[in-house]
C-alpha cells in the first residue's frame, strides 16, 4: 500500500480594522442592527461610484511587508462575477493579476522543526453580506440578508502548497494570526469571523512530485477545526485512492458537529468568474516612499520579539516561542517585566500558572484580573520569603479570580510563611515523634522518606512553613 | 456561432432559465454581436500595452472617514421582499 502526504495551502482572509468601508463611507462597526450600516454604495445601487479607502490600501502594504512580500509598483481592482445574495451587486470587487503584494513567506515552527512557508499573494477586496439561514443552508425555505458586512475591507492571502500535515497548517494560520495583530491592522477574531481561512488540499504518494486533484474545505471556524478538517479531509481522499476510486476536485464544507467533510452540490460550482478590470476604480501607482515610511513604522514582530527575549531576557527558544505567539501576551509579560525584573520568573508565571488558568476559564489575557503590576508584587513576596512557592500557586488563583491585590489575600488568608525557627521546630519535633519508622527509613538511605516528613510539616502549618528551613530542621535532627 | 452548450453555460451563470426557442434566439443575437466586436481584432495592437483602465487616471483615495447611512426605510425600499430588518430571499442552494 502507498504511503499518501497531503498538500496544503491556505487562504486566509482578514478584515482590516478600518473605521468605514473599503470602497464607501459606511461603518465597518461589528454587530450593529441588520442593514443599518448600508449606504447606495455598498448595497449596489446603480449610479453609484466607489472610491478607494486609502487606510485599506496602507494596512494591505503593512500585512504584504509583514510577510516578506514585494509591494506591487502597479496594482488595480477586477470584478469577480457570481450570483449569490450576499453581494448585492452579483460581483465582488476583488483584485486578479495585479495584488497589490507577492512573493513572501512566514516561518512557523511544528514540534522541533522550523519551516518557511511561501506566501503566494496578499490582495484587497470587499466582503460580502451575511446570510441567515433557518436551519441549514440546503433545507431553510428562504434567507435573510444583512448587508452591514458588505464593502468591510478584507486581505486574502494565500499560501503557496508547502504545507504537508494539519498541525502545520495549524501552526501557520497561528503564526499568521500573531502577525497581523502585531502590526495592528485587525483583531483577528475567529469567533467573529475577522480572521477566516479556506483550505485547500490533495493528496500524492510520499515521493511524488506530482500534485494530486484538490478539495477546498470551508467553514472551518477554529484552529481546532482547520486541524480536524484537515485530518479528516486526508483520511477520506486516502480511503478514496485505495478503493481505487478518484478525488473529484470540488468545494467541500466542515461540519463541526459531525466531524466531517461534506461535498458542497455542483451548481454552486459553476464558476466562472470572468474577471476584468473594474471600469469604477481607477489604478494604484505606489509610491516607493510611502512604501518605506509604511516599512520603517511596522512594529516588532513576533519573530523579532522572540528573538529579543532570547537574547536580552535569556528565555529558552520555547518560551520566547509561547509569550510572543499572541501579541497581548506579549504586552503583558513586558508590562509585568516593568515591575520586576526578574523575567524568567514572570515568564514561568506567566506560561504556567497563568496561561493554565486563562485555558480553563476560558478567559483572554485582556480581560485577566491580575494586574502586571499585581503579579510583580506576588513575586517580591516570595522574593521576600512571605509566602511560599506552594502557597503563592494559590495566592494566584485567588487573584485570579478575584483581582486582589496579593498581600490583601495573604494577610486576610493567614498565608504569611512561618519562617519563625522555634514554631517550626515545635512541629518539627512532633512529627518526628509520631513516624519513627519513616525517620528509620530515612536513616537507611530512603531520601524519598524526607518527602513524607516534609510533608507532614507541611500539612500541620497548612502549608505555611519555610519549606527550606523545613527540610534543613529535619535534616539537622535526624542526624 | 456560439454553441448551444455555450449559450447553456452563459445561461447558467446568468441564473436565467431559457427555453430552446431562446437559445436558439439569443445565441444568433449572441453570436452577432460577439462577430461585430471581432472587428477590434483587424486593429495591430502590438506596440499598445495592455491598459487597466480607459481614463488617465490614477491613485484617486477617500480619507477613512464614516459617513451617513441609508434610513433603513430607503435601503429597504427596492427590496424584492423583506422580513423586519433583512432582505428575503429565496433558498440558495
Amino acid at each position: 500500500m502507498a504511503q499518501y502526504e497531503a498538500v496544503i495551502g491556505l487562504e486566509v482572509h482578514v478584515e482590516l480594522k478600518t473605521n468605514s468601508k473599503i470602497f464607501c463611507p459606511s461603518s465597518t462597526g461589528f454587530g450593529g442592527d441588520p442593514n443599518t450600516h448600508v449606504c447606495p454604495v455598498c448595497l449596489g445601487l446603480p449610479g453609484v461610484l466607489p472610491v478607494l479607502n486609502k487606510d485599506v490600501l496602507e494596512y494591505a502594504i503593512k500585512v504584504g511587508l509583514a510577510l516578506n512580500c514585494g509591494i506591487a509598483e502597479f496594482s488595480k481592482f477586477d470584478r469577480k462575477n457570481y450570483y449569490y445574495p450576499d453581494l448585492p451587486k452579483n460581483y465582488q470587487i476583488s483584485q486578479y493579476d495585479l495584488p497589490i503584494a507577492e512573493h513572501g513567506y512566514l516561518d512557523i515552527r511544528v514540534e522541533d522543526s522550523e519551516k518557511r512557508v511561501g506566501i503566494t499573494r496578499v490582495h484587497m477586496e470587499e466582503d460580502a453580506g451575511k446570510l441567515v439561514h433557518q436551519g441549514n443552508i440546503s433545507t431553510t425555505p428562504y434567507s435573510l440578508v444583512d448587508y452591514n458586512r458588505t464593502g468591510v475591507p478584507l486581505v486574502e492571502i494565500v499560501s503557496e502548497p508547502d504545507l504537508r500535515t494539519p498541525e502545520e497548517a495549524r501552526a501557520y494560520l497561528e503564526k499568521m494570526k500573531a502577525i497581523i495583530q502585531y502590526t495592528g491592522v485587525s483583531d483577528c477574531k475567529m469567533e467573529e469571523g475577522s480572521l477566516r481561512c479556506d483550505a485547500n488540499i490533495s493528496i500524492r504518494p510520499v515521493g511524488s512530485e506530482k500534485l494530486g486533484v484538490k478539495t477546498e474545505i470551508k467553514n472551518m471556524n477554529s484552529f481546532k477545526a482547520l486541524q480536524r478538517a484537515l485530518h479528516y479531509e486526508t483520511e477520506r481522499q486516502t480511503e478514496v485512492l485505495e478503493e481505487g476510486g478518484r478525488i473529484v476536485q470540488e468545494t467541500r464544507t466542515w461540519d463541526e458537529a459531525r466531524g466531517i467533510t461534506l461535498s458542497m452540490r455542483s451548481k454552486e460550482q459553476a464558476h466562472d468568474y470572468r474577471y476584468f478590470p473594474d471600469p469604477d476604480l481607477v489604478p494604484m501607482v505606489i509610491d516607493r516612499e510611502w512604501v518605506k515610511r509604511v516599512k520603517a513604522a511596522l512594529p516588532e514582530l513576533p519573530d523579532q520579539r522572540k528573538a529579543r527575549y532570547v537574547s536580552d531576557y535569556g528565555l529558552s527558544d520555547y518560551d520566547a516561542a509561547v509569550i510572543t505567539s499572541t501579541k497581548e501576551l506579549a504586552d503583558y509579560f513586558e508590562a509585568c517585566l516593568k515591575e520586576y525584573s526578574n523575567a524568567k520568573a514572570v515568564g514561568n508565571w506567566v506560561m504556567g500558572d497563568l496561561s493554565r488558568l486563562l485555558n480553563a476559564g476560558g478567559v483572554e489575557i485582556t480581560q485577566c484580573r491580575i494586574r502586571p503590576g499585581q503579579l510583580a508584587e506576588m513575586l517580591v513576596l516570595m522574593d521576600k520569603g512571605t509566602i511560599s512557592g506552594k502557597i503563592a500557586k494559590a495566592v494566584f488563583e485567588d487573584m485570579f479570580e478575584t483581582g486582589r491585590d496579593p498581600g490583601e489575600i495573604i494577610s486576610e488568608k493567614g498565608l504569611v510563611q512561618i519562617s519563625d525557627e522555634g514554631e517550626i521546630g515545635a512541629v518539627v519535633d512532633d512529627v518526628l515523634a509520631a513516624n519513627p519508622k519513616v525517620v528509620d527509613d530515612f536513616r537507611a538511605g530512603k531520601d524519598k522518606a524526607l518527602g513524607f516528613l516534609v510533608g507532614q510539616v507541611m500539612k500541620v502549618t497548612r502549608g505555611k512553613a519555610n519549606p527550606e528551613m523545613v527540610n534543613k530542621m529535619l535534616k539537622d535532627r535526624i542526624k | 456561432m456560439l454553441t448551444i452548450a455555450e449559450v447553456d453555460h452563459v445561461a447558467l451563470l446568468s441564473r436565467l432559465d431559457l427555453s430552446a426557442e431562446e437559445k436558439k434566439l439569443y445565441g444568433d443575437q449572441l453570436s452577432k454581436i460577439l462577430e461585430y466586436a471581432k472587428m477590434l481584432d483587424e486593429l495591430d495592437t502590438g506596440d499598445v500595452p495592455p491598459t487597466a483602465h480607459v481614463l488617465p487616471l490614477k491613485n484617486v483615495y477617500r480619507e477613512d472617514r464614516v459617513g451617513d447611512h441609508l434610513p433603513l426605510e430607503k435601503a429597504m425600499q427596492n427590496a424584492p421582499e423583506r422580513d423586519g430588518n433583512f432582505f428575503k430571499v429565496p433558498r440558495i442552494v
